[in-house]
């Protein structure tokens, strides 16, 4: 199994007891929580951070897109890529991912992802979301339009990076009479594409289908929800006729190691709380807004996952779903290698910094990791694929 | 009163219809397709004729109709596919953008325009607060004057189709998120209204600030303006007998 290192890079430094006065952690907090001083320090560390997952031999490092809010800082995350593709030397540089339907001009991004992959030397994985309901909002890109400019925009993106320029693209959303990338990215046919969300059906079928055999990637939920999300790409894979390899599949988890499963537990408590009840804190209206989901989806998202958000999360609930995995060493080892098996992922995105978690546990808890799960993962790692994704993803 | 079904362009467009007399075309607002007491009211003496926007309800909207003006372009297709004229366009709220925005294009089939407190021109001074982030409970709140009121029409809303709730808020997020729920372009084109017009409006609304009126009030020539005291946004509901009152002799006034 190949690891990855995931930074949200979010506020640290929030004043929990905002809830008192506020609603919620996204778009409407005011930016007086935010303390300018205190956010070039964050830059700093957290950039530090991914910098010591390279040296430390993770196999990536992760950023994000999110607008407005302080669960994460990287509004414009190919920034953040851009400063490590310099200081950065082996590990692969995983944007995941852009928010495609917020940009008004697709071309761009495949540019920047281009770039990148130049100044990397081949190092970068490229990441398509639709962004979470919030981010609607703070973009005010309709969210009814939301599906069509993705899907629009992708193809946009693919087809910049593989076809000959220039050519015309006059989509529903889009329109551009030259579309001719210079510069051409360095991996080719193009970066890797990985999909990262949080198990809807139609996201996991696009991905699975054998036009494309985009990495998939299961984000902050329930192992069972991942497992059923899981199945359901080897099954499309097998309509389609072929395969799927572990490589093709990722689990994003919050993990902490410490000295003792005791330690650790206590040591996380307060930080992963904070993350899943004052940084993942959004109203109803802000999380679904209108036309971004299905009918049927939503309804579905209301009466299941939503009754469950809504409830304060413990610990030792959020251990028990396997939505966090905290221990000693060989406690989290364990865990990870049978969530490996049970599920048969092939690429563990931990997230190693969580919300209020300071700078010393996490270095503590980035060292413990590398040192002594990393290497027993990667024994432990599933097969490799017998070709490289992104060979097999020309459209 | 009749529900009926009709084929407009190739779109399926529910409407009830009740009363006798002259032609009243009523467009109702964000909340979705009611018989609210105001039409109970002007079916009186005159035929009403409520329609339920494209893509709201069960309705049926073509993936191409985006904004108000198409859904104004539709509007005008339907006067003529039901063959109306000297109609009276009565517009509550999103309604009231769009019948607007069928004004400035044609008034060769209308006889007189009511706005009530109509979205679609936002000013400097009065923005509108974000529909899309209230809860269902503070939308109640802030359309009704009469806190008893907006208690019962939540109870209401809650009894409601969940299908029909999400279904009406995407709808309106076709038409109205960005720009939120105005056309910045909609004030250069008011001049071309002709028609005797009436603007309806609830001194502490809301929804649809008070202060809107003025540009409404300014371009659109000879345009008269009811203030109403102690009124919020939900006219055709809370302020059905006085609305009523004033329109009946203003749609004798224009009945040319």
């Amino acid at each position: 199994m190949k690891t990855f290192f995931f930074h949200l890079m979010p506020y640290a430094d929030l004043d929990l007891s905002y809830t008192e006065r506020h609603n919620s952690a996204w778009v409407t907090l005011p930016n007086s929580y935010f303390d300018p001083a205190v956010g070039q320090k964050l830059y700093a560390r957290y950039i530090g951070e991914l910098e010591l997952a390279d040296q430390l031999g993770f196999d990536g490092i992760c950023v994000n897109e999110h607008h407005q809010t302080a669960y994460g800082l990287m509004p414009a995350p190919n920034l953040i890529a851009a400063a490590l593709a310099r200081s950065t030397k082996q590990a692969k540089i995983a944007i995941l991912g852009r928010a495609l339907p917020l940009v008004s001009n697709p071309v761009a991004v495949a540019e920047e992802f281009a770039m990148l992959d130049q100044m990397s030397g081949g190092r970068i994985i490229t990441g398509f979301v639709r962004g979470i309901g919030t981010e609607y909002f703070a973009s005010g890109v309709n969210p009814t339009h939301s599906h069509g400019r993705y899907y629009e925009a992708h193809e946009l993106i693919l087809r910049a990076w593989t076809e000959t320029g220039p050519f015309r693209y006059h989509g529903r959303h889009y329109q551009f009479d030259y579309v001719n990338l210079w510069p051409r990215p360095l991996q080719q046919p193009h970066p890797p594409v990985w999909i990262p969300s949080q198990g809807s059906s139609e996201t996991v079928e696009w991905c699975a289908s054998a036009k494309r055999k985009y990495t998939y990637l299961q984000t902050f939920s329930p192992v069972k929800s991942a497992k059923k999300a899981f199945d359901l790409y080897r099954q499309v894979a097998e309509r389609e006729g072929y395969e799927s390899q572990p490589s093709q599949l990722g689990w994003a988890v919050p993990t902490y190691v410490a000295e003792t499963d005791e330690i650790a537990r206590r040591e996380l408590k307060p930080h992963i709380e904070a993350f899943f009840n004052k940084f993942l804190h959004y109203p109803l209206e802000m999380r679904m807004p209108p036309g971004y989901s299905s009918i049927a989806s939503t309804k579905s998202l209301l009466e299941s996952k939503f009754a469950f958000r809504m409830m304060e999360m413990t610990a030792e609930n959020l251990i028990e779903l396997g939505m966090v995995v905290a221990g000693s060493a060989a406690t989290v080892r364990e865990r990870l290698a049978a969530y490996a098996r049970e599920l048969g992922v092939g690429n563990l995105i931990a997230m190693l910094q969580i919300a209020t978690l300071p700078a010393d546990l996490t270095e503590k808890n980035l060292r413990l990791f590398a040192k002594d799960v990393m290497p027993y993962l990667r024994e432990q790692g599933t097969r490799a694929p017998t070709r490289p994704v992104a060979e097999a993803a020309v459209p | 009163m009749r529900d009926s079904v009709i084929d407009v362009a190739g779109t399926k467009l529910g409407y009830r219809e009740a009363g006798a007399g002259a032609t009243v075309l009523f467009l109702h607002g964000a909340a979705g397709a009611a018989w609210d007491p105001l039409l109970d009211r002007l079916s009186g003496g005159d035929r009403v004729l409520a329609p339920e926007h494209p893509g709201f309800g069960r309705g049926q909207v073509p993936d191409w109709m985006l904004s108000v003006g198409d859904v104004a372009f539709f509007y005008l297709d339907l006067m003529q596919a039901l063959d109306l004229r000297n109609v009276h366009l009565v517009g509550h709220g999103l309604g009231g953008w769009i019948a607007a925005e069928i004004a400035i294009r044609s008034t060769a089939r209308l006889a007189s325009l009511a706005l009530l407190a109509p979205a679609g021109v936002e000013t400097r001074e009065a923005m509108f607060d974000d529909i899309f982030a209230w809860t269902t409970e503070e939308f109640a709140r802030r359309q009704f004057h009469d806190p008893k009121l907006a208690q019962q029409w939540q109870q209401a809303q809650a009894k409601l189709d969940i299908d029909i709730a999400l279904q009406n808020r995407t709808a309106l997020a076709r038409l109205g998120w960005n720009p939120r729920m105005h056309n910045p372009q909609l004030p250069y084109w008011l001049h071309r209204i002709d028609v005797p017009t009436l603007l309806v409006w609830g001194e502490d609304d809301q929804v649809v600030p008070f202060a809107c009126h003025k540009p409404f009030k300014r371009e659109i020539r000879n345009a008269e303006l009811l203030a109403l005291p102690k009124s919020g946004h939900a006219l055709p509901i809370e302020r059905a007998h006085e609305v009523g009152a004033r329109l009946a002799p203003f749609f004798q006034g224009a009945q040319g």
